[in-house]
């Protein structure tokens, strides 16, 4: 997809084994980000989405493995790299901001504690220095009245605070990479789009390369330069986000975009477009193409055998044996709303 | 929606089937162990005449502190030794057994009937009786036992029958505490208002739906109190309160060894064994008797 | 808050007042005081003189409230066996039995708490399977056999430490890690089960994310948010303490409150029997209200009330 991209993933497995049984979360993954770019993955809960960035990050439980051909950032070979070296990467040149901000800062230290600790840790800098740091950041993303807020705790902020916090603490030490799963779903939808805003300029400000988490298409719209649709622990669609919007392959994609209400063209009373039926088990061996039980072009040939992800064109690919034609019509209607 | 006209049904209790209890506590390890050493020493204690031909109560005042038969200067003829009056180590460990299971047993029950009274009756009524029976316990908790327990069975004059009342009135809160909090757990569930419903007096309803499923917790309880009346006993003898010499008591024998320590060290050590293992195999009985009756909690 | 507050400190009160009742009741029920005064072979006329010089033969609610009068107002009475005023007599012996029992809850939290971390980070490993050992042991051995036990190695055979008497900080060494390790196992288990949860949470996971270090992780992230039920607990097992420093300062001939309990149940001392048993309830209801208002001022719901 890109020429020298900054995250290369290829061929991630991730199987949690619990006591019922194999799950395999995350199967056979692949996509590459290029450098100061922006991917949005796209799914459902439970398409596995989340457990990627966590294998990315080497933060999976015990009880995970994690198997890959190639992990690298930057160059690096994540998988190569033990726990030390791992903690030493994270925060540092990789950093992940969480969902729900009003559980992710330890409610028994101050904010500037837990800020300050990122630069003593990671930059050697002096615990007097820390701070400034810390008041810095917090001014920067937003947070009036810093100094006060410094030597507060967690409980006193509200949510959209909290996760400007996160915000600041993740990004102080400047990493090159970060992954933002779902920071927006836990809040009010006034806040949503200033916190969006606020890590858009940021990342452009830091020359950040961001994945960003998402199920919210009308997010993916705003923000993503490339989007990776995910579904069942796997990839079934890669695309430029306009082309994925315009000339969407996979039914699932297809489906998804449906959902979401036009306004102005939508009519009040109309069908939201749905996708019928409810996400498969991740244990067991797969046979065919996941999203076969619900689609509705589904053939007997998609149920059995394996299915790759093909390149459509230049820059998009899709894992399905019926890719659906474009819809002009709908590229006519994003424009239109843009 | 089911036909009115058939007749009314109340819904089968939840109590575990015996069989599926039964099979996990054979599959706990801690249940195995800890059971298959209390079996051993109640079967020790009850057929100590068999095993022993000496009366731990003979005095010998020729044969005195003979030494364990692994040692130098043991013999095969007092497989145990003898104490400082000449009598048979082994007999007194024996008969020792019995008191220590007699008073652990019967505290137990003692304490656990009034514990699990209370409790359920707190646990079913709410409201007031629950507070009357809270602050019961909240008293209770507060009364330091040993000291407690030491005092009156002095005063009143020390005896095994002296030991077990006190002790039984002294052990009961956890009982209370842990069948209050089942019994309030049971009481919201449908089976026990479609037993009042029909018309069920409340001492059935406890005594047919309630006690069953407290049952388990009260298992557990009872070993667990079992074990600290038995320390607490032979912490009590030890002292020289509550059952006195020359009853073979395994705190009398620990304090009788006391001054022979330095030379003579099995005198204190064998009785103290006796009391680590036979705790210890109550213990893991009931902590194994809790995982085996509540496994999600583990 | 203000509301939670005066309940638990009436509840605390009644409970005390209770207790009191109780003890004195028992006590005076339990036996005849005057002729535990007396002797047993004391003629009836003496016995019964002494009865009412000591006002043994007014109603008990009498006898009780003039004890209670009294003892409010800091007179706890004579002991009839040492002839001397039980408050000095307490006085006298305290400081040893807050010496052992400050050191005792020292000793089990320093012991108890890093093995139930470290059976937390590795939850059903041999080492955790080793530190529940250790829990249990510490429950079910008797404390004075442990007592006799910990002499015979340490004095008799090794000659490390004194077996009895006051002198310095040795004689506090084993009498500390027989008290103490009755506490072990509940501490120990408890701040297990409180790191266990503690590190399920979403900070701890944020914790990592930043990078921060196992031992960052453990102790600063996760332990501070755990501990704290721990130090309520302790609280209580120290008073629970009290009660088996009775044992502890008789095998280890230490002169606190402990040995002065011992003494005075022997001696059929009533007075200072009622005095201790007082005493050490008290400990316990002080240190329970102050946990459950402890934690109270944590939980916010309590708080703002």
């Amino acid at each position: 997809m890109t020429v020298d991209p900054f995250v290369n993933v290829e061929g991630l497995s991730i199987d949690i084994t619990t006591a019922r049984g194999t799950i395999h979360a995350v199967r056979d993954v692949s996509f590459t980000v290029e450098r100061g770019k922006t991917l949005c993955i796209v799914g459902e809960s439970g398409s596995g989405k989340s457990i990627t960035s966590l294998g990315l990050m080497g933060l999976l439980p015990g009880s995970a493995t994690r198997r890959a051909a190639r992990l690298e950032l930057g160059g690096t070979d994540l998988m190569a790299l033990g726990p030390r070296a791992m903690a030493d990467v994270r925060g540092s040149h990789m950093a992940m901001i969480f969902q729900e901000p009003m559980t992710s800062l330890n409610p028994s230290l101050t904010i500037g504690e837990q800020m300050a600790e990122m630069l003593t840790r990671h930059r050697g800098a002096s615990r007097k220095l820390a701070f400034e740091k810390a008041a810095f950041w917090l001014q920067k993303v937003g947070i009036p009245a810093a100094a006060t807020r410094i030597d507060q705790f967690p409980h006193q902020l509200s949510g959209g605070l909290r996760q400007r916090v996160m915000i600041a603490m993740m990004l102080m030490c400047e990493p090159e990479f970060i992954i933002a799963d779902e920071p927006t779903t836990a809040l009010d939808v006034s806040i949503q789009a200033q916190i969006l805003h606020l890590l858009s300029s940021l990342q452009r400000e830091l020359g950040m390369t961001m994945i960003f988490i998402t199920h919210d298409l009308g997010v993916v719209s705003r923000i993503a330069d490339d989007v990776a649709v995910m579904y069942g622990g796997q990839l079934v669609e890669t695309a430029p986000t306009a082309d994925l919007f315009a000339r969407p392959q996979h039914p699932y994609t297809r489906g998804l975009i449906d959902c979401i209400p036009i306004p102005g063209k939508t009519k009040p009373g109309a069908h939201l477009g749905s996708i019928p039926g409810t996400i498969p088990s991740l244990m067991g061996a797969l046979e065919g193409c996941a999203f076969a039980p619900r689609c509705a072009y589904a053939i007997t040939e998609c149920r059995s055998g394996k299915l790759e992800l093909t390149p459509n064109s230049a820059n998009q690919s899709v894992r399905c044996l019926h890719p659906i034609g474009g819809a002009q019509s709908l590229a006519v209607t994003m424009e239109e709303t843009e | 929606m089911s036909d009115v006209s058939e007749s009314f049904e109340i819904p089968k209790r939840e109590a575990e089937p015996w069989r599926l209890l039964v099979g996990r506590m054979l599959h706990h390890k801690g249940v195995m162990i800890g059971g298959l050493i209390l079996v051993v020493v109640v079967l020790a204690a009850v057929f100590a005449p068999f095993i022993t031909q000496y009366d731990p109560l003979q005095q010998s005042l020729s044969g005195r502190l003979q030494p364990p038969f692994w040692m130098e200067r043991g013999s095969a003829d007092h497989v145990l030794g003898t104490d400082h009056l000449g009598r048979d180590y082994l007999a007194r460990l024996l008969y020792g057994a019995r008191v220590s299971l007699l008073i652990g047993f019967t505290t137990a029950l003692i304490s656990g009937s009034i514990g699990t009274f209370l409790g359920v009756l707190a646990g079913y009524f709410g409201g007031r009786t629950d507070s009357v029976v809270m602050f019961l316990v909240t008293v209770k908790l507060s009364i330091p036992t040993i000291l407690v327990a030491l005092a009156v069975v002095q005063l009143v004059g020390g005896s095994l029958q002296i030991v077990i009342l006190v002790l039984g009135l002294l052990l009961w809160h956890q009982f209370a505490v842990v069948t209050r909090a089942t019994t309030m757990q049971i009481r919201g569930m449908d089976y026990i208002t479609a037993a009042e419903t029909v018309g069920c007096s409340t001492f059935r309803i406890l005594l047919t739906e309630v006690l069953p499923n407290v049952l388990n917790q009260i298992i557990v309880v009872l070993t667990l109190t079992m074990a600290s009346a038995i320390l607490i006993e032979a912490a009590l003898s030890f002292l020289g309160v509550g059952v006195q010499p020359p009853t073979p008591s395994w705190g009398i024998m620990i304090a009788e060894g006391k001054q022979h320590l330095f030379f003579k060290p099995w005198l204190v050590m064998i009785p103290g064994v006796a009391l680590l293992v036979v705790v210890l195999a109550i213990n893991l009985l009931g902590d194994g008797m809790r995982d085996v009756t509540a496994p999600e909690k583990r | 808050m203000l509301k939670f507050l005066i309940r638990r400190i009436l509840l605390a009160i009644s409970v005390a007042v209770c207790v009191s009742i109780l003890t004195f009741g028992l006590l005076h029920i339990a036996t005849d005081p005057a002729i535990a005064i007396a002797g047993e072979d004391a003629s009836a006329e003496e016995i019964q003189s002494l009865r009412i010089a000591y006002g043994f033969d007014r109603p008990l609610y009498v006898q009780y409230a003039d004890w209670l009068s009294k003892a409010v107002r800091g007179d706890l009475g004579v002991s009839p066996y040492f002839g001397l005023e039980v408050r000095s007599l307490i006085a006298d012996r305290l400081p040893i039995t807050i010496k052992l029992g400050s050191l005792s809850i020292i000793f089990a939290l320093v012991l108890g708490i890093p093995l139930g971390v470290i059976a937390a980070i590795y939850p059903n490993t041999l080492i955790d399977r080793l530190s529940l050992s250790v829990a249990v042991f510490g429950q079910a051995i008797p404390n004075f056999w442990f007592g006799l036990l910990l002499i015979y190695v340490m004095s008799v055979q090794l000659r490390l430490l004194p077996a009895s008497g006051t002198e310095g900080i040795q004689s506090f060494i084993m009498p500390m890690i027989v008290l103490g390790t009755n506490a072990v196992p509940a501490i120990m288990r408890l701040t297990r089960t409180g790191m266990l949860e503690v590190l399920g949470s979403d900070y701890i996971r944020t914790a990592w994310a930043k990078g921060m270090l196992p031992r960052q992780v453990y102790v600063k992230h996760a332990l501070r948010n755990a501990v704290v039920p721990v130090v309520s607990v302790a609280a209580i097992q120290a008073a629970h303490m009290l009660g088996g420093s009775i044992v502890v300062e008789a095998v280890f001939a230490l002169h606190g409150l402990g040995s002065l309990a011992y003494e005075s149940i022997l001696r059929s001392d009533i007075p200072t029997m009622q005095a201790i048993i007082i005493l050490f309830s008290s400990f316990f209801i002080i240190f329970s209200a102050l946990s459950d208002i402890a934690n109270a001022y944590i939980d916010p719901r309590i708080r703002i009330l």
